[in-house]
């Protein structure tokens, strides 16, 4: 692998992080099985795209992006909270709706970005190579969004949170609004999705349609990868797991993708998604299996 | 002090299922009194707490809490006056939270939450002094996930949460059910050391005629939806267990001697 592919792989790794750290809120902080992600990471970067090409500034059409994934997820949660919809179903209802949302957004399958202005070229200093700026600027911003996570949820309203996750029951009974605190889960988790949806757009030269298909899975095995080689139940060290977990993740596709003798293309990566979501999910059931005696 | 006004709960109404769970139930407790509740299964217990702290909505009636209307609120908002303790050790505590972080959850009950950081280095140490008038050893254990401790000590944690912030009411469910007999007995102690300190207005339910007796100032039963005894004062303290099944016996050989006339 060259160092282009290399750095390639490390900036989609990158930004993928965003995802993971997403479906973790959702998945795991929330325990709410959230889909929307499909369609949110999809909605960042057409309004991204759309925006930018329309010449709003690009970090103005960023913000919007990661505002309107905050919105989606707070229709998801607002289906399940209010009108009682299961979780799963809500999420997949809202998944479909933006499916459309995104088309009449764009207004064409798919929004070029060639010589637009994106947040990486309005940073671009002469002396340096883009493919090596990209994942600079992309790590400041995975860093910083871990950070205020850890920090977040450990103030009194991100305890309430993991709260609401962890025992609902209880938490009402603490006085925790726990419709609230699932709203505003779902938004923070659908706002990264969104962000990571819109930076895709601008380091992959456009949003398409069909740029969210399978992002769920990417995420969730971002995460899954991420638990199995560094599992802790702390916080700071969960969000940095769910990160590591997402460039690995990407590291392996990149791998697959250049390895001639393994003859994989592009479109297979899916599959081998949800091979190894799969394989992740059930090795530690067959550990479990073997060494007879229940884990953590 | 709670008033609760002739609640009628009935669980699938119209179907063949149906159950009537609460039927006229009321009670009035003063401040600082310790009521425990008995009762058969089924009696309605759980379901008059579950009224009370707002778990369950009520068809009809009304409950008060120092002359405030509670009938309409729900759960989170009566949390600022109500504290609870469950049957399920497992209910009471969040396991995936440390003892720290539960201790934190509790101390905020009913109050706004802001983006203060949830534990802070006074909090632990208040947290510490309390948890070591248990004497379990858990001062040591504050960053350990509570999942990780024996049900009898997350209820004992349990029981310090529900002191942590004042409140105008204590509910405990047959707290001590799920514990083996030693530790059931640590626990309750511990419940009454605990009413006596934060000088707690409480209603404990329990199936223990002798644990009703022995502790507290009143007992109520209850059957089939609504109070049937209602003692306290020199009667109670003369009261033994022998006592009270017998009149337990007389209120349900009357009931089914009433439900016999009416069918009949
Ligand atoms: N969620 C529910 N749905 C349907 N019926 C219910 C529900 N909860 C309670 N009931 C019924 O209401 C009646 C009263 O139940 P409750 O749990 O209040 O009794 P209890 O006095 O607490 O009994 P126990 O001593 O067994 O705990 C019972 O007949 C029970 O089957
Ligand atoms: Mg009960």
């Amino acid at each position: 692998m060259s160092l282009y592919t290399l750095l390639g792989a490390l900036e989609i790794g990158l930004i993928f992080s965003l995802v993971a750290l997403g479906v973790y809120i959702s998945f795991r902080l929330l325990r709410f099985p959230d889909l929307t992600v499909d369609g949110s990471f999809p909605l960042g970067g057409a309004v991204a795209a759309t925006l930018i090409s329309n010449g709003t500034d690009p970090f103005v059409s960023t913000i919007v992006a990661t505002i309107a994934g905050a919105v989606a997820g707070v229709i998801t949660g607002w289906l399940n909270i209010r009108l009682k919809i299961m979780d799963l179903l809500a999420s997949i209802l809202m998944m479909i709706a933006l499916y459309s949302i995104n088309l009449r957004i764009m207004g064409k399958p798919n929004v070029p970005l060639i010589n637009e202005p994106t947040v990486f070229t309005a940073l671009q200093p002469e002396a340096m190579s883009d493919y090596v700026l990209r994942p600079l600027l992309l790590i400041v911003v995975v860093l910083a969004a871990k950070l205020v996570l850890d920090w977040f949820f450990s103030t009194q309203t991100g305890l309430a949170m993991r709260a609401t996750g962890s025992n609902a029951r209880m938490a009402r009974a603490q006085g925790v609004h726990t419709g609230l605190m699932v709203l505003g889960g779902m938004a923070l988790s659908n706002a990264l999705v969104g962000l990571a949806g819109a930076l895709f757009a601008q380091t992959q030269g456009g949003a398409d349609i069909s740029m969210g298909v399978g992002t769920i899975v990417i995420g969730l095995a971002a995460v899954i990868v991420g638990e199995s080689l560094l599992p802790s139940r702390r916080l700071y060290l969960a969000t940095i797991a769910v990160i590591v977990g997402a460039i690995v993740y990407r590291f392996f596709i990149a791998l697959a993708l250049n390895s001639d003798f393994i003859g994989l293309q592009a479109q297979d990566l899916n599959l081998v998604t949800a091979l190894l979501v799969t394989i992740a999910l059930v090795v530690p059931k067959l550990r479990q299996h073997w060494s007879g005696k229940k884990l953590n | 002090m709670l008033r609760a006004q002739d609640l009628h709960i009935t669980f699938n109404p119209g179907t063949p299922i149906e159950t009537r769970a609460l039927r006229g139930m009321s009670l009035d407790i003063p401040s600082g009194q310790f009521v425990t509740v008995i009762g058969s299964n089924g009696a309605g217990k759980s379901t008059f707490l579950n009224a009370v702290s707002g778990e369950m909505k009520v068809d009809s009636g009304r409950i008060e809490i120092d002359g405030i209307d509670m009938t309409r609120q729900p759960v989170w908002e009566r949390a600022r006056h109500v504290a609870r303790v469950f049957q399920d050790p497992m209910a009471g505590t969040c396991e995936d939270l440390t003892i720290e972080e539960n201790m934190a959850l509790a101390t905020l009950r009913g109050q706004r939450r802001g983006l203060g950081w949830a534990v802070k280095p006074a909090l632990r140490e208040e947290f510490r002094a309390q948890l070591s008038t248990l004497g379990l050893g858990l001062e040591n254990r504050l960053s350990d996930r509570i999942g990780l401790l024996s049900g009898g000590q997350r209820q004992a944690v349990s029981l310090l949460m529900a002191a942590l912030r004042p409140s105008r009411l204590l509910l405990l469910d047959e707290h001590t059910a799920a514990l083996d007999p030693r530790t059931a007995d640590f626990v309750l102690q511990l419940t009454v050391r605990i009413v006596a300190e934060h000088k707690l207005t409480t209603m404990m339910v329990t199936h223990s005629m002798r644990q009703a007796l022995d502790v507290g100032e009143r007992t109520v039963m209850l059957h089939q939806g609504k109070v049937v005894l209602d003692v306290s004062g020199d009667e109670r303290k003369g009261m033994t267990v022998k006592d009270l099944l017998t009149m337990f016996e007389r209120v349900r050989g009357e009931q089914i001697d009433d439900d016999a006339l009416l069918l009949g």
